[in-house]
């Protein structure tokens, strides 16, 4: 199970940087919510998969009576979703807000903030 | 990996039975206020005039709780709270030792500084937008990064701080900016999910994600791959959140176009943040495979050292200058984590320590330093009215006070003494010589070299020299007195409506003097820093006050 997983995550892995190389920044998100993906099925797999009972304790016991799956990595993961959902969202507002006002989204034209044809500064007075 | 069936002893033993002490909760405090703050801020909507007062308030208190901090963690050794009462390694530990309580109190005074320079000059609408909540978040996320004693809640305290930046940097929507926080938001977005790659990795070898329990276990551990690789990725996410070479691009990039108050706190405190993390997590947590990327980490700050160097000589735009100057500050703080092992059984003291206690001095000074020179930049741009080295001139004769404050400012970032830049430095170059990396201490003496030409040239164009004759379209004198009139009245206008003033320059004398205190007095701030490095590199005391030496 953890071999399947560790497979998707390396797919995932290769496909988002590959995205991420790109220089249209509506790839790179794409390559963003990717990677995200990814990390989640790594943490899951690095808690370790196997078919056991769901992690609940009966009602009239303290201790579970069998052994359980690890619930900590979905805690994990599930923090790492919400994170990473709100930050595609504030990015995907950014590079809307972008290309509405600098009329591209090819980051090689988005050369605004460090002009191309910024002089040195003076050598003397 | 299944969790075994727990008696009801192992149960009871988990959680803590012994309420926590009320001072305890002095760890989590840093943290707990400028929450607080935001959301209490967030919900002055209505009185955006009142703002900046309760924000500057807010920031005392902050300082002030963790100067409490300091001193009992100087005193007592590392401070623990758990949270939720759960027993270590199974709850999130908030773990204050010296070096992220110093880092902490670092933050603070510089936040302070920006929130009262930001009273004067963050607008009306930029409050209604936000200006002052983001503020707290990002400083609660910085407080928290420092102040965690658990990887994984250390990468929340990171998206905390990133969420509260992007408010931040965005502020303003300015064509340029814009361009800038996208850059800045994708690389530091890439950098955290590293981080978490790292982490997920950590969890699944130790099983654990407290800080001092994976401090123990690395060292019990035979060397192996998995770590090295771990190690490696976690250089790699922090180096990006440090802008060391060659992942440094998005600085220069972004760093100049936000507000001037924002690129000050950014430059005081983000990338130290990254700088805090490398230390905590390869000195502390994987030493040994640090000692094996030792020459990695060296060329890396060599490279970071000379690119900022030579980039600063660079630049004409005065933050764009200092942007360059962050990155050779970071280059000069990789430096001291770059030493190899030291082959004695003795792991607290040598080159090693001396070397990383210099990089936590630098780190210090850094902060202190590179805020006040953007809070200068802030300025001088508003009394030259331009931010361009060939635009500004004769601000010597013009603002006097300024003038000799930005030149002590200049001379402590240089790495001249007696200002704060020198000592460190000092402590840097020899530990290099001690470590056998001589040609390291090179570098750091020829990029300070470098430093000082850029400053001295900064300083002679816009202080010195007279003002150039720039043509902006009003030669008469009849013209520019109507011009001069009229700006005047703008100006006054602009502070009615806008709730601007004219910013006073006490946050950057209060920064100043502290740069020459620390250069004249540095005796106490060193004798921390070496406590704060020996605890680093030998975390038996960190670990006895995270597990009672239960464990």
């Amino acid at each position: 199970m953890e071999a399947a997983l560790a497979f998707v995550v390396g797919m995932l892995f290769a496909v988002a940087i590959y995205l991420l190389l790109s220089e249209h920044i509506i790839r790179m998100l794409l390559g963003l919510v990717l990677l995200g993906n990814g990390v989640n099925l790594l943490i899951f797999a690095a808690g370790r998969a196997s078919a056991v009972a769901p992690p609940i304790i009966p009602v009239d016991a303290d201790v579970p009576s069998a052994v359980t799956a690890n619930p900590l990595p979905q805690a994990l993961i599930l923090t790492a979703i919400v994170i990473s959902f709100s930050f595609f969202a504030f990015l995907l507002v950014l590079a809307y807000r972008v290309y509405q006002d600098l009329g591209t989204d090819d980051t090689d034209r988005m050369r605004l903030a460090e002009p191309e044809d910024d002089d040195l500064p003076p050598l003397g007075y | 990996m299944a969790t075994p069936g727990l008696s009801p002893e192992l149960l009871t033993a988990a959680t803590l039975t012994a309420p926590v002490r009320l001072a305890n909760y002095l760890v989590a405090l840093p943290v707990v206020v400028p929450l607080l703050f935001a959301s209490g801020l967030l919900m002055m909507r209505g009185r955006l005039r009142w703002q900046p007062a309760v924000a500057i308030a807010g920031m005392t208190v902050l300082l002030v709780i963790n100067l409490l901090l300091l001193r009992r963690v100087a005193s007592e050794g590392p401070q623990v709270m758990m949270m939720g009462a759960w027993k270590p390694p199974f709850g999130i530990a908030f773990t204050a030792d010296r070096l992220g309580v110093l880092f902490a109190c670092a933050a603070a005074v510089v936040a302070l500084a920006c929130t009262i320079h930001a009273a004067a000059t963050v607008s009306l609408q930029e409050r209604r937008y936000g200006f002052f909540p983001f503020l707290f978040v990002m400083i609660g996320g910085v407080s928290g990064a420092f102040l965690t004693g658990d990887l994984f809640n250390l990468y929340v305290w990171f998206e905390v701080l990133l969420i509260g930046s992007f408010g931040l940097i965005v502020l303003g929507s300015e064509h340029r900016q814009l361009d800038g926080a996208t850059k800045y938001c994708f690389l530091n977005l890439i950098a955290t999910t590293f981080f978490l790659v790292a982490t997920g990795l950590v969890y699944g070898l130790f099983g654990t994600l407290n800080m001092a329990d994976i401090a123990m276990k690395a060292r019990s551990m035979e060397p192996n791959g998995e770590v090295v690789t771990i190690a490696t990725l976690m250089l790699v996410a922090f180096g990006m959140k440090a802008a060391a070479f060659p992942l440094n691009n998005w600085l220069p990039a972004s760093y100049h176009t936000p507000r001037f108050v924002v690129s000050a706190l950014f430059a005081g405190l983000l990338t130290k943040v990254g700088v805090y993390a490398l230390i905590r997590v390869l000195l502390m947590l994987f030493p040994a495979e640090r000692g094996g990327l030792s020459m990695v980490v060296a060329g890396v700050a060599a490279a970071t050292m000379i690119v900022g160097a030579l980039g600063a000589l660079a630049q004409s735009d005065l933050r764009r200058f200092l942007n360059y100057l962050v990155i050779a500050g970071i280059g000069t703080i990789l430096a001291g984590l770059a030493l190899p092992l030291p082959l004695s059984s003795e792991p607290t003291a040598g080159p090693l320590q001396a070397g990383l206690s210099g990089a936590i001095f630098y780190a210090v000074h850094s902060m202190v330093v590179m805020t006040a020179l953007y809070l200068a930049a802030s300025l001088m741009t508003r009394r030259a009215d331009s931010a361009s080295l060939h635009e500004i001139g004769g601000l010597w004769r013009s603002s006097p006070l300024l003038a000799a404050v930005t030149l002590v400012l200049l001379i402590a970032v240089s790495g001249l003494p007696p200002f704060s830049g020198f000592w460190p430095k000092l402590m840097l170059v020899q530990a290099m010589i001690g470590g056998g990396m001589g040609w390291l201490a090179a570098v750091i003496l020829l990029s300070g070299f470098l430093q000082t030409i850029a400053c001295a040239r900064l300083f002679a164009l816009a202080f010195w020299r007279p003002a150039p004759a720039v043509d902006r379209g009003t030669d008469e004198p009849g013209a520019m007195a109507a011009a001069g009139v009229r700006a005047a009245a703008v100006s006054i206008a602009r502070v009615m409506a806008e709730g601007r003033s004219e910013p006073s320059m006490l946050p950057l004398l209060v920064l100043a003097l502290l740069a020459v205190a620390i250069g004249l007095w540095p005796q106490g701030l060193a004798s921390l820093t070496g406590a704060a490095a020996g605890g680093i590199l030998d975390p038996a005391g960190y670990h006895l006050s995270v597990f009672g030496g239960a464990s």
